[in-house]
């Protein structure tokens, strides 16, 4: 029989490390869904060094969150054994890899928003988030340039890989409008001084994707609509899949390890 | 009681030795001394205490490099002994000795270029051939065979080789 799925007591530093540890996981487990399958060598290692970045930022993430909860959770209690409603995540990082332009586009479009989040998070009043955000930083940094010379490259490539490109920017648009979202429990975080206010990450968020898509020849979307939810575990269908692979082992087999 | 204090330096000094000599999984010729992995010792009685710095948020050597320090610790007789990982101030290739970047460079791997500042990351940089020395060299991949390197090549012996990357 399946382990059953843990609680978590949600305070809101609890509930605002748990939502950072979930991007960085599912984007991260994206990632490596490429290992062995990229369009060629140096680009499967790429990806899975990005992957490997952002699973060692969840882990810090993870167990300071198991740390704050004071209870008997730790990282990996939080990460296999949470349901799809318990997931905290951004939609933007749960989209399907879709093809190469797909993947990339998602990477650019979250890695201009993390490498400035985390380079205003090591001014956190909290320590531990303080001294993650400086690890994560320089590695949001690389993953950073690596997605932005990539999107130049589709987009001023060939007919085809523009066209993805710009079909890729189209489709996940609607998802970056969470990135900058605040909800009352993150409030209070706000103006302790432990989380940042991301709605002031906005406007140079905008800036620097427009200059990246101006070189690349690409078109950011007219539309100001944006889809919702994964913040309070309302996640596309598509997030169930990815756990019943990410968990199937320690579902099946409780506490296994190497 | 001068002679308590010097046997505690003593003791201190010989718990940092074994640890210091840990080296890399992943790039052997490395000490995580040189490497500026290995951050603090503290010896009270019998129990160790090892602070250590991971250089990339998942770099998997971090695990053996803390059982490879209790091995080595045992090994020069401690009894207790605990590693922890700290994160602040994060690591740095900064901090990599000047013994750590020329046993690098010997090794075929070029060190890192110094000042790891955010221009430096995105500056254009000037890696020298850790093979025959030439300036005349290119980035072929922005991640290579570890988290901390990247794949260059050399233009004028034609070789490939793997760069420390700035960080």
């Amino acid at each position: 029989m399946a382990t059953p799925s843990i609680t978590v007591s949600e305070t809101p530093l609890v509930l605002y490390t748990l939502r950072r540890a979930d991007d960085a996981l599912i984007l991260g487990h994206r990632l490596s869904e490429w290992c062995g399958h990229a369009p060629m060598l140096e680009e499967d290692m790429a990806l899975s060094n990005m992957a490997l970045d952002l699973i060692g930022q969840a882990r810090e993430l993870y167990s300071y969150a198991a740390k704050v909860e004071g209870r008997d959770n730790d990282e990996d209690k939080l990460a296999y054994l949470r349901d799809v409603r318990q997931y905290r995540n951004l939609l933007l990082v749960e989209r399907p890899n879709g093809d190469f332009a797909q993947t990339m586009v998602r990477q650019w479009l979250y890695s201009t928003f993390a490498d400035r989040y985390w380079l205003k998070m090591m001014r956190s009043t909290d320590p531990t988030l303080a001294a993650i955000a400086a690890k994560s930083e320089k590695e949001s940094a690389y993953h950073l340039r690596h997605a932005s010379e990539w999107i130049i490259r589709l987009g001023d490539g060939t007919d085809e890989s523009h066209a993805r490109a710009q079909a890729a920017i189209d489709d996940l648009w609607a998802y970056t409008g969470e990135m900058f979202g605040v909800d009352d429990s993150e409030r209070g975080l706000i103006d302790a001084g432990i989380a940042i206010d991301p709605t002031e990450l906005l406007p140079e968020w905008l800036a620097a994707v427009a200059d990246i898509a101006r070189e690349a020849t690409l078109v950011l979307p007219e539309n100001d609509w944006m889809q919702q939810g994964g913040r309070d575990g309302c996640h596309s269908e598509h997030l169930g899949h990815l756990l019943s692979e990410l968990q199937h082992m320690q579902r099946s087999f409780p506490g296994a390890s190497w | 009681m001068v002679a308590v204090a010097s046997s505690d330096a003593d003791l201190r000094r010989r718990a940092w030795d074994a640890a210091a000599g840990v080296t890399d999984p992943e790039i052997p010729v490395l000490t995580i001394d040189d490497l500026g992995v290995l951050r603090e010792v503290d010896v009270n009685g019998d129990r160790v205490e090892v602070a250590i710095t991971p250089t990339y948020s998942g770099c998997p050597a971090m695990n053996m490099i803390a059982l490879e320090i209790e091995l080595a610790l045992s090994r020069a007789g401690f009894r207790e002994i605990h590693v922890r990982t700290v994160l602040s101030p994060a690591w740095t290739t900064d901090w990599m000795s000047e013994q750590g970047r020329r046993k690098l460079k010997e090794y075929g791997i070029a060190p890192p270029l110094p000042a790891s500042t955010r221009r430096a990351l995105f500056g254009v940089e000037q890696v020298t051939c850790p093979q025959c020395g030439s300036g005349d060299t290119e980035l072929l991949s922005e991640f290579g065979s570890t988290s901390c390197k990247a794949l260059w090549r050399c233009k004028t012996c034609r070789e490939p080789f793997d760069y420390f990357k700035c960080h």
